[in-house]
């Protein structure tokens, strides 16, 4: 329980010094925060459908912020969530126009397998072999694998196999059976939410309560330790990254068969690199990646109300968003700042004498 | 087709001008890692540059003192970088990314704040494009390296000044001992951490330069995410370049000759996207070692902490 409130804590601090310094910007640039933070907190919460839209966009956050989180745990940085997200689109969005004649049931199971699969590949593939085999450093290694697959996915919508006929480069729309159905009707929100929270559960199991799981933790925890007790390093490198795409896979998945129905030509879903705050803010922790997921969505879905209401540019959300990933990161601010207090107090004395 | 475009000297100047906003912030990334800070936040700073640049230009009306203001911005968001990560010892890649994520917040906050939503006013002084006498008429050459925006022949000195600096004189063997081995450069009595903000800060004002340069010598105007991913293929750049300041070069012109030529064959069969995918390709080649083994310098990414 103590370690709860622990670890609960920081991101706490954080977030309250983080939407405090956004409060002290919003005056400087003459607008009243109480008014500003009011219309987000109704824009995202306010009533059942705006509720239900922000836990809608909090889904793909809460999938790849377990494929980092996971990842995280044993040591690895994945950093690629983004195009892992595009492959596992992509491939969901294939298999959701392109098949046809199947019951519902199987056709959304095959779209997400396959795109899990796709997106698994990807990053265990080249950066977990990589990795493992020759040391490449996966932060690098999955960036540029990301953009080479949001790349793809622009020759594929542009001018591949993808193409749909006309002058908007996006793909078909996927079929009927493929389509997840709604939770609420006239919001974006789908039975995606229940495969997200799923997803934290087996998440949790797997790391928590399998042998899979306590050997993933003790390479991330000290990789030559765990080589000693005998543990197959490198194989568990690229499983984790395996595992960790797979989630990031089955994020595009999910919305593309919940919410998009089709994959639209754009540089970035944003969600890989939100994923990344959302695994620091929940300390990696698969149910605190369902907290911190419901977080920043509020704040996208909240900016845009705040925008609109009190004239606040809703980019100062990702303002926050920054200065709260600075104060987790330096997370032992509060004992150095502490630390330094008490030096002063035991050396003034002895300074006077 | 692709014989054409390769003898018209437009494809190498414009090569050049596409690899200008990539050299910087990889020369940037060189200098902070050579000193033994791994960052990646370089697309952020470079957004910092741009936005401050304009802002500094528009009201001192002078596109120099805007260059200057952005240098400065530059230096002092690098600073803060330097302080969580050299002193505080946080995790040297989050933060990187931290400084992303809020440095493309606040210029884009910023931008509508104080200029609107019809973006940068157009009376914004831009970065003069120089015409070099002597080589602007040579054939081929000449409208390749004759008439350039200024920001790139900086870039060329800078690269030249930097290998000298970094490879040749006292204080840039410091910095690189710092980045190798800061055990044994603190022993021998060099300021570890003083050395590591100097690198984190020369390569914030060179990140920064980059992105100056697409802002005032490009577009003339401030746009929101207008660095588009270049600060990480920067990154690429650095690596593929094996942490020098002339591999960098070399790498940049490389990239930015990919990107020259998906734009001056578009239309042309070859798909330009797959083109494009060329460079983080190659970087991951390199770092597998299937292209020239790339080895980081041996502390970066380490936080030095002399207690243990």
């Amino acid at each position: 329980m103590g370690k709860t409130i622990e670890g609960l804590l920081t991101p706490l601090v954080a977030i309250v010094i983080a939407v405090l310094i956004g409060a002290g910007v919003m005056l400087v640039t003459g607008h009243n925060p109480l008014t500003a933070y009011g219309a987000l907190f109704t824009g995202a919460f306010g009533s059942a459908v705006d509720f239900s839209n922000t836990l809608a966009s909090a889904v793909p956050l809460i999938l790849s912020g377990l494929g980092v989180a996971i990842a995280f745990k044993a040591g690895l940085f994945n950093i690629g969530a983004e195009g892992q997200y595009w492959i596992g689109s992509m491939a969901a969005v294939w298999i959701g126009y392109s098949v046809s004649g199947l019951p519902p049931l199987l056709h959304i199971s095959l779209a997400i397998l396959v795109a899990m699969l796709a997106a698994g590949l990807w990053a265990g593939i080249v950066p977990g072999l990589a990795k493992a085999m020759v040391g490449a450093h996966e932060v690098i290694t999955t960036m540029m694998m990301s953009y080479i697959a949001i790349f793809l996915s622009h020759y594929m919508l542009e001018n591949g196999p993808m193409m749909q006929p006309g002058f908007t480069p996006q793909s078909p729309v996927i079929l009927p059976s493929a389509t997840l159905g709604k939770l609420m009707e006239r919001t974006q929100l789908s039975w995606g939410l229940a495969i997200a929270v799923g997803a934290c559960l087996i998440v949790y199991w797997l790391l928590y309560k399998t042998t899979l799981g306590y050997r993933l933790r003790a390479v991330g925890l000290n990789a030559r330790a765990a080589n000693y007790a005998g543990i197959n390093v490198p194989f568990h490198l690229v499983l984790a990254l395996f595992i960790s795409g797979m989630l990031a896979g089955l994020a595009g998945a999910v919305q593309m068969l919940g919410v998009q129905h089709r994959l639209y030509d754009s540089f970035s879903s944003g969600y890989g690199f939100t994923a990344i705050v959302v695994a620091l803010l929940a300390n990696n922790n698969p149910f605190g990646v369902i907290l911190a997921s419901i977080f920043f969505a509020a704040l996208s879905t909240g900016g845009q109300s705040m925008q609109l209401v009190s004239g606040v540019p809703a980019n100062l959300t990702d303002v926050i968003s920054g200065i709260i990933i600075f104060l987790v990161a330096s997370k032992d601010i509060g004992q150095i700042v502490q630390k330094r207090w008490r030096k002063s107090q035991t050396l003034a004395p002895v300074k006077e004498a | 087709m692709l014989w054409d475009a390769l003898t018209r000297p437009d494809l190498w100047a414009s090569t050049l001008a596409m690899a200008t906003p990539i050299a910087l912030p990889a020369l940037g990334g060189t200098f902070s890692e050579r000193s033994g800070v791994v960052n990646i936040a370089m697309e952020g700073i470079m957004l910092i540059g741009a936005f401050f640049g304009v802002l500094f230009a528009y009201y001192t009306n002078s596109a120099w003192l805007g260059l200057v203001g952005a240098l400065l911005m530059g230096a002092f968001i690098s600073a803060l970088f330097a302080y969580v990560t050299v002193n505080l010892g946080a995790d040297q890649v989050i933060v990187g990314m931290g400084v992303n994520i809020f440095a493309a917040g606040l210029t884009a906050f910023l931008l509508n704040t104080i200029f609107g939503y019809g973006g940068t006013p157009r009376e914004t002084p831009a970065l003069p494009n120089l015409t070099i006498p002597g080589i602007n008429h040579l054939p081929f050459v000449g409208p390749i390296l004759g008439s350039q925006n200024v920001v790139v022949y900086l870039m060329l000195m800078l690269v030249i000044g930097s290998h000298y600096f970094l490879f040749h004189t006292n204080l840039g063997l410091r910095i690189r001992a710092v980045g190798e081995n800061p055990q044994a450069a603190d022993t021998a009595g060099l300021n570890v951490k003083g050395l590591r903000y100097l690198g984190v800060i020369i390569g914030g004002m060179l990140s920064s330069l980059g992105g100056v340069y697409l802002a005032l010598g490009l577009l003339n105007s401030f746009e929101v995410n207008m660095s588009g991913g270049r600060g990480y293929i920067a990154l690429a750049a650095m690596i593929f370049g094996k942490w020098t300041p002339f591999g960098s070069l070399g790498a940049a012109l490389l990239f930015g000759f990919a990107m020259a030529l998906s734009m001056a064959l578009q239309g042309g069969g070859v798909s330009s996207n797959i083109i494009q995918m060329l460079p983080y390709a190659l970087t991951i080649l390199a770092l597998t070692g299937l292209v020239g083994r790339s080895t980081a310098p041996a502390a970066d990414g380490v936080p030095y902490n002399p207690h243990n």
